[in-house]
């Protein structure tokens, strides 16, 4: 893949770190280009250390978290590491009603979660 | 189970019937949300009722409809100083919400779907569907104190 449109995709040592470029992650195409390009960090570029970074991220739906989802699945099972960070107190919420807090591994900001790497 | 505030008195009252479209709807759920930015509603509140409209409108164009053009979705918005109301319906066969899996159980946490009604009751003050399942209405009381 050329070039990402949803993503900015940069490289701190071992750990590929991911961020948004949509302050809000809802309209269906773009919630669908948005999951084929982090799919294929992970199918096709092999990058088995990901931390996605939601520092601009305002707002997202519950189908945005269904690819997040798909991707653990996606790390887990190449024996990788996903950890999350800097996500909005609103957004946190979405993920302890749901419970998704217990299946990613979320941390407050970028440095944490870059050392515990 | 709480109840409706009775006679609420309504300031700004919106109906539209739109296409099945995500366009569409991205478009009411933009005027609703300017509204609510106009009356000074918190933060907190515009996230809960825009996070509720994004998941009643996707399942009414997508799932309810099922993205067929010849259909059509319904909304209502009607606001008040302390409450807003919003009614959405599709021209879909509808579905049972009391038999929809409950998404934070062990089986259905790795599901990437199914989450929908589940957020929108948390984030809504009542959430009530008809019994055919294919119109659904979402009320929200306005928070007290800070912005």
């Amino acid at each position: 893949m050329a070039g990402y449109r949803r993503l900015d995709v940069t490289e701190v040592g071992e750990v590929t770190v991911v961020r948004f470029r949509d302050r809000k992650i809802v309209e269906d195409i773009n919630i669908q280009e948005l999951g084929s390009e982090m799919f294929h960090l992970v199918d096709t570029e092999k990058r088995d250390k990901l931390l996605l970074v939601f520092s601009t991220v305002d707002f997202l739906s519950s189908a945005a978290l269904g690819k997040l989802i798909t991707l653990d699945k996606k790390v887990k099972a190449q024996g990788g590491v996903l950890k999350l960070s800097n996500i909005r107190p609103e957004i946190y919420e979405v993920f302890t009603i749901t419970k998704l807090n217990r299946l990613f591994d979320i941390k407050d900001d970028e440095a944490e979660a870059l050392a515990a790497f | 189970m709480s109840t409706t505030p009775t006679s609420p008195s309504w300031t700004w009252c919106y109906d539209r019937v739109i296409p099945t479209e995500d366009a569409a709807g991205r478009q009411i759920l933009s005027d609703v949300l300017t509204q609510l930015e106009a009356e000074h509603w918190p933060q907190r509140d515009i996230f809960s009722i825009h996070l509720a409209m994004e998941e009643a409108l996707v399942n009414a164009i997508q799932h309810g409809n099922r993205l067929d053009r010849r259909k059509q979705v319904h909304m209502r918005c009607c606001l008040g100083p302390d409450l807003i109301r919003i009614e959405i319906a599709d021209e879909g066969a509808g579905f049972d919400p009391g038999a929809l899996p409950d998404p934070t159980c062990p089986e259905q946490l790795h599901s990437p779907c199914g989450r929908g009604v589940m957020l929108m009751r948390a984030f809504m003050s009542r959430v009530q569907y008809n019994a055919t399942g294919n119109r659904v209405v979402l009320e929200k009381d306005r928070s007290k104190g800070n912005p």
